[in-house]
């Protein structure tokens, strides 16, 4: 079994109308067995900019501490908060240092830009980035989130609509795959609210 | 006072708390030539004189104002060699900011990082402070600023100001020019008749240098043609 499906995992970010949603699976597992049905896997770095980690959960944690580190670090210098897209740079960059001995995890970074704009990316496990307009995704059930999400996206949706679209592709994504599930969490990310919901899905 | 007797080594203070090698370097700043700048409303203009030892020297050759980023620049009063050195520290560590953030580097942020570099040149085995002071003009998101960086790596934003010789004169000049809403040309034409009070000699395209940046967020520093211009608009 690959490194990189040890835990298991689901993300997905997606652009709406001046507001993005990103979610996640809750299933925290060895292998075949389940730990835990509530592990977090979505962090705020601030109100309008969230990074997803998927992957090996250790290094998902490490990876967010330091780059958490790096935020704090940049906002007392600069006096202000990091735009998503210098964010996204950096933990390209932060990712690459370690390109012969990488985190093993595929991070998804979401976030309203200059003007509100919504900006999402992802990248590999050494810091390739991915840039979309649209949705991008992350974890063991990528392949079937491509899938839904391609079915199910349309361009400019508003929050509430998006946040449905949003739900709906994460459920029947993760139920395809054994190693993420247990529910789901998203955030819907407006220029003036964040909205945190759990979903209830098939509990296996 | 028994400062003297301190001024051997630059980590050691003297009784008056003062550290005597920055007090040197400061001095061998006031006696290098004259260098000003100006914020303006929408940009800043900095400029220095340029009188070389001999005429035999090839004048477009001597560049004192330079280019830290595309958006930023830099001017000194002081030793040369010096101003070189933090120069090329400085565009590496613009490059470095950008190469992380994929961002250009703030101005403040700059100028902090070149006086760390400063200081630490204050405060380390077997080295001297550098015999410049800076003043680096920039425009980002924050706007029009203009920053002056002294060799005890001490930084200061500014309205306007001088450095090197003549700086009393040149700076009481200033305070009486400048007005909050002046823009760029009439900053320019301030800076010439600054520069041309402390003038030994005719002032012409050839012996002052000016650099500049606007709106448009490019620094950029003049040619010799481009200055007599302003020099005739100023007369």
């Amino acid at each position: 079994m690959s490194i990189f499906e040890y835990n298991g995992s689901a993300l997905v970010a997606m652009v709406g109308k001046n507001c993005f949603a990103i979610a996640s699976d809750r299933r925290l597992g060895v292998q075949l067995q389940t730990i835990a049905t509530d592990f977090q896997k979505i962090y705020r770095i601030h109100n309008k900019l969230f990074i997803g980690l998927a992957g090996l959960a250790t290094d998902a944690q490490t990876l967010y501490q330091r780059l958490v580190f790096r935020n704090k670090l940049y906002h007392l210098r600069e006096e202000r908060d990091m735009k998503p897209e210098t964010f996204a740079s950096l933990v390209s960059a932060v990712l690459y240092e370690k390109r012969f001995g990488p985190y093993f995890c595929q991070p998804v970074i979401a976030g309203l830009g200059d003007d509100d704009k919504p900006f999402i990316c992802t990248m590999d496990s050494i810091g390739a980035k991915e840039l979309a307009k649209d949705f991008v995704v992350a974890g063991t059930a990528s392949e079937s989130l491509y899938g839904a999400c391609e079915s199910m996206f349309k361009p400019d949706m508003e929050a509430e609509e998006l946040f449905e679209t949003i739900s709906q592709a994460l459920i029947s994504a993760v139920d395809r795959d054994c190693l993420s599930g247990w529910g789901g969490h998203v955030y819907l990310v407006t220029p003036t609210e964040v909205t945190e919901r759990i979903l209830k899905g098939r509990m296996d | 006072m028994g400062d003297s007797q301190y001024s051997f080594s630059l980590t050691t203070f003297s009784p008056s708390g003062k550290l005597v090698q920055i007090e040197h370097a400061l001095t061998a700043v006031g006696s290098g030539q004259t260098s000003l700048g100006i914020k303006a409303s929408n940009g800043v203009v900095i400029a220095t004189e340029k009188k070389l030892p001999s005429i035999l020297v090839d004048e477009a050759s001597v560049q004192k104002i330079q280019t830290l980023t595309p958006n930023i620049g830099v001017v000194y009063s002081g030793m040369g060699p010096d101003s070189r050195v933090l120069v090329r520290k400085s565009r590496k560590q613009a490059e470095q900011y950008y190469r992380l953030y994929k961002e250009p580097i703030p101005v403040t942020q700059l100028v902090r990082e070149t006086a760390t570099v400063m200081q630490e040149f204050t405060q380390s085995g077997g080295v001297r402070p550098f015999g410049v002071s800076l003043l680096v003009a920039g425009y980002d998101d924050k706007g029009p600023q203009l920053y002056q960086v002294d060799p005890s790596g001490s930084y200061f934003s500014w309205k306007a100001s001088a450095m090197g010789k003549n700086v009393s004169n040149a700076k009481t000049f200033l305070e009486k020019r400048y007005t909050e809403e002046m823009e760029l040309d009439d900053a320019v034409h301030t800076a010439i008749l600054t520069l041309k009070e402390g003038f030994e000699g005719q002032i012409s395209g050839k012996n002052i240098e000016i650099g500049m940046i606007g709106n448009d967020r490019i620094f950029k520093v003049l040619s010799p043609s481009e200055v007599e211009d302003y020099l005739q608009e100023a007369e």
